[in-house]
């Protein structure tokens, strides 16, 4: 049944197309009740699936003379992302409910996107989950280069090329790792129980973990992602930093990880102290935390603070998945939950809430503004996304870095100590913004300021109370997820990541 | 001399014929009963015809397989060259059935006649184990060619092309026949079979080394491979889009097929090989190094185009280096992911002309400005670009995305234990990465981009037609491989 999400959002995009000129507001629906369609489908399979483990819910030969299939199925990991696509696809339509420019087009490349990112999380064959995972590419390329604002054309073009970069490299992994086989056959399962010559593994392992990587905000490949993320219109945004940040990071997880476990092993010898690829990835995701929170407490554009905020909260899944400890890694599954939920948050806040009415994104700008006044339901979203975003316990955000933390303190205690200052530095760039924000300005002009914004919407109220909603649970009740999430990291698929750790 | 019966030459020969008979009959009728019609009726009669005749080739062999090899290799039938006669025939259909309408000559009759004669030399060509009847087939295809790029008679570019055309298509057949002419010398036989016997060695002729490297001159020019595609670029902008389209497709085909026969085939047992580690001299080495040169000079200069006919013609150099690559691995996987590679791309890129063609005749050129807006103006050739674009680019499920990935993974396997032709595959990926810039650059003018003129379009039913069965077509094989893999 799950793999109607795929085909109820497909199918939505092609009835969207068809519609006549000029039917923006059918359109907009449509569009809604494709995506609460989605939503609802993926919540029965939620339930119905109680155990987390591996479930088939589609199987057929698609190309036999190759030994490719049709595979779909699912486990707690891709429920657990399919939960968090399902939600922000909805809200992501309740914040673009403005949009009246080629709306037609719009919905129709943003239920693409979706889709695609649908069928990646379902692809239990890696050449079906490469074919999803570019689908998704395009879609992204025209929502920013279309309906984008600042230099839209520039960060469109960047965003497609940084992905399309990273997916050729994943595509010479996926080959090589098809041919050296040897058996005919893509299936995810499978494969990872081939043991791969150690040597192939050893290169193939980091090629297709920077190529997932880079659309995960991997430093020093994160470029796109700030510039990105700016350019992008809100819902756009909230996707991006949403849900196909995760498609990176997932791809990192259940492909390079699961297929090549043993190109995490120690190489033998030490170059610069280095002395595995493990060592170097959570260096890189180490920086990523620093850095993204460093330069977000400098930016001056409130979109750019949020755009690298990301990188940072990104940095947290990377480093919990290179611990290889069961309690970093599902702190990284939550974490992208998390960051999926809070991202989509405060960029609709940015974006829709603030941008769409002020028209500017300046900091010094909106300081003047006394927007904490003019618009108080934002401010106070904004406020509760920070908090969740900073990690205050009760919120998401808590429990996932919180468990990435424990697991980095296992196994690298100095990069956990590290990330605690990279927490720290979080808190200092999301008060700063929300201050300038929201809180700026001297107290007195306040009356004089004529307010001629139009007031937050309902479909801005909803969604916003869905995404603040879904943040607040899993942070007061972690085991929702964290039920499924376990047991398939506990699944044949992962052995060899077990096996090797143990060592 | 062999005694043979010349009535069974011709029966085995009869699609052939089919064709050449039908383009007598579109002269004949066109000259004897439409001399005083309008032009519109001349070429629906025309087309009619010429359709007509492809299909009833495209049905005889379905209905007649043969599987023979005649007279030394003079005409070889089997199951794949026959379903590549099919498939040029079938891009033939579709060129005729784009050009009805077409404004550039009056000549309709004369034109089609053309198009059905390069199809029969193509069909030859592809059936044929023999140097003569290959030179033979190919000189024929090049005349018919050079008269099509020069067809529109107003237009000084149309001329400049066919004539840039015709002196490298010259020059190159020269070095062709000096080419055959040594492997002639060599072995005694005109026969793939007899050099096949002849030239087997260990250790390569310089002779075999030097006809080696004319044959390549002479096929890489037919196949625009670098660098010996310096008429391509010209001849894609200049030559009227009907005839671009089929110097693009049907002879890209017929020209691959015949490649990788006489390598593979006629040259078998000098292969030498360019696998890292394990070099060896022969025709692969020769190969290799004109694929690399094709994948980096087509995709990157492609990338400075403004002029989108001049991008297909660089990027159609750039898809030569990636079919290249099949011919350097040349094991029975590979020669069928080449095939199934060649004819994707001939079908992707017919299209594309075809919306070129559209546009052309909107606003009377084909750069970059002038695609500017389409979407709003022309919505079904835009969205059919979009997904002939997106394919070339090689992105899922289109069908450039499966045929990429079917012959990069055959590459691969061809070398089994060793992953020696990685850094080949390596590369061939990387530059379709890069060649994702130009295809979006083409296709943020049509989406993103606001023209000057915002009026729709006409476009007429027939041609929106042939353009989404294309479409449909391009999606299906992509998401159906098996659908054209069972042929191959």
């Amino acid at each position: 049944m799950l793999a109607w999400t795929i085909y109820i959002s497909f199918l939505g995009a092609l009835a969207l197309m068809l519609l006549p000129k000029g039917f923006v507001r059918a359109a907009r629906v449509l569009a809604l009740l494709v995506a609460v369609a989605g939503f609802a489908v993926t919540v029965a399979g939620f339930v119905e699936q109680q155990s987390g483990g591996l479930v088939t819910v589609a199987r057929v030969a698609w190309v036999p003379a190759l030994g490719i299939e049709y595979h779909l199925a699912s486990d707690g990991i891709s429920l657990t992302l399919l939960l968090l696509t399902g939600i922000v696809a909805i809200t992501g339509i309740l914040f673009s409910w403005n949009v009246e420019h080629r709306a037609k087009e719009f919905f129709a490349f943003y239920l693409t996107l979706i889709g695609g990112v649908y069928g990646v999380f379902l692809s239990f064959d890696l050449l079906l989950l490469f074919v999803f995972y570019e689908i998704a590419i395009i879609p992204k390329y025209f929502l920013i280069a279309i309906w984008g604002s600042t230099r839209r054309e520039y960060a469109a073009m960047k965003l497609a090329l940084y992905s399309f970069v990273g997916s050729a490299m994943v595509l010479i992994g996926l080959i090589a790792a098809y041919v050296v086989a040897g058996s005919r056959t893509m299936d995810l399962v499978r494969l990872a129980q081939f043991p791969f010559p150690v040597p192939f593994q050893m290169w193939a392992f980091p090629l297709v973990f920077v190529g997932f990587g880079i659309l995960a905000g991997l430093w020093p490949f994160h470029t796109w992602a700030p510039t990105g993320h700016v350019a992008a219109p809100t819902a756009a945004s909230m996707l991006l930093a949403g849900v196909v940040m995760k498609l990176g990071a997932y791809g990192c997880l259940r492909v390079a990880m699961a297929l090549f476990p043993r190109g995490l092993d120690a190489w033998g010898f030490h170059v610069l102290g280095f002395g595995s690829w493990r060592d170097v990835f959570a260096l890189l995701a180490l920086v990523g935390i620093l850095y993204g929170a460093m330069v977000a407490l400098v930016q001056k554009d409130f979109k750019f603070v949020i755009g690298y905020s990301s990188v940072s909260h990104m940095g947290f899944v990377l480093l919990g998945l290179m611990t290889l400890q069961q309690i970093g890694l599902d702190g990284a599954v939550l974490q992208m939950f998390s960051h999926g939920v809070l991202a989509g948050l405060l960029f609709a806040v940015v974006g829709r809430m603030v941008y769409d009415r002020t028209h500017t994104r300046d900091l010094a700008a909106l300081e003047m503004m006394h927007l904490g006044k003019v618009i108080p339901f934002a401010a106070a979203t904004f406020v509760l996304a920070s908090m969740a975003s900073i990690g205050l316990p009760g919120f998401s955000g808590f429990v996932a870095e919180l468990q990435v933390l424990i697991g980095a303190w296992r196994s690298f205690p100095l990069f956990a100590v590290v990330a605690g200052l990279g927490v720290v530095i979080g808190i200092a760039y999301t008060w700063r913004a929300m201050q300038k924000a929201f809180f700026g300005g001297t107290t007195q002009a306040v009356e004089t300021t004529a307010h001629p914004f139009p007031p937050i919407s309902i479909p801005e109220r909803i969604g916003a109370a869905i995404l603040l909603a879904a943040s607040i649970t899993i942070g007061l009740y972690p085991q929702l997820l964290l039920r499924v999430i376990i047991p398939a990291l506990h699944s044949p698929m992962f052995d060899g990541l077990w096996k090797g750790s143990a060592r | 001399m062999i005694a043979f019966s010349y009535l069974e030459l011709l029966r085995l020969a009869l699609p052939e014929a089919i064709v050449v008979v039908a383009a007598l009959c579109v002269l004949s009728v066109d000259l004897i009963f439409l001399r005083a019609a309008g032009t519109r009726l001349r070429y629906s009669t025309g087309v009619a015809i010429s359709f007509a005749g492809c299909a009833a080739a495209v049905v005889w062999i379905l209905h007649a397989p043969q599987s023979v090899n005649v007279l030394d290799g003079m005409l070889v039938l089997d199951p794949v060259a026959q379903h590549v006669q099919i498939a040029v025939l079938i891009l033939t259909m579709l060129t005729v059935l784009l050009s009805a309408g077409s404004a550039f000559t009056e000549h309709v009759s004369e034109y089609l006649a053309i198009i059905l004669l390069a199809t029969a030399s193509m069909m030859f060509l592809v059936g044929t184990q023999n140097l003569l009847v290959i030179f033979l087939a190919l000189e024929f295809l090049s005349l018919s060619l050079y008269v099509l790029a020069a067809f529109d008679k107003a237009s000084a570019r149309s001329a400049e092309a066919a004539l840039k055309y015709f002196l490298f298509g010259g020059i190159s057949a020269s070095f062709l026949l000096f080419g055959f002419s040594l492997l002639y010398g060599v072995s005694n036989s005109t026969s793939f079979a007899g050099i096949a016997a002849s030239v087997r060695s260990p250790l390569l002729d310089p002779l075999v080394a030097v006809a080696i490297v004319m044959t390549l001159v002479g096929l890489g020019f037919k196949v625009a491979a670098a660098p010996f595609h310096f008429w391509a670029p010209d001849v894609y902008e200049g030559a009227p889009a009907p005839s671009a389209a089929l110097i693009a497709s049907g002879s890209k085909v017929a020209g691959f097929f015949i490649l990788y026969q006489v390598m593979a085939v006629g040259l078998a047992g000098s292969e030498g090989d360019m696998a890292r580690h394990s070099y060896a001299a022969g025709w692969v080495p020769v190969v290799a190094i004109a694929a690399v040169l094709s994948m980096a000079l087509g995709n990157l200069v492609a990338i400075m185009q403004t002029s989108v006919r001049r991008l297909l013609a660089y990027s159609a150099i750039g898809h030569a280096g990636y079919m290249l690559l099949g011919i350097v691995s040349h094991t029975n996987q590979s020669f069928s992911a080449l095939l199934y590679y060649a004819i994707t791309y001939a079908l992707t890129v017919l299209g594309a002309f075809g919306v070129v063609a559209v546009v052309e005749e909107a606003t009377g050129g084909d750069t970059l400005a002038d695609f500017a807006g389409l979407s709003r103006r022309a919505p079904v050739p835009s969205f059919c670009m979009l997904i002939f674009l997106l394919s070339l680019a090689g992105i899922p499920p289109l069908a450039g995305f499966f045929g990429k990935f079917y012959l990069f993974s055959a590459v691969l396997a061809s070398t089994p234990g060793s992953l020696g032709l990685l850094w080949l595959v390596a590369l061939a990926i990387a530059m379709s990465a890069v060649s994702l810039y130009y295809y979006l650059k083409v296709l943020k003018s049509i989406y993103v981009a606001d023209g000057p003129n915002a009026s729709a379009i006409r476009v007429s039913v027939l041609r929106q037609a042939v353009l989404c069965l294309i479409a449909v077509g391009v999606v299906l094989l992509g998401c159906a491989p098996d659908l054209l893999l069972r042929w191959l």
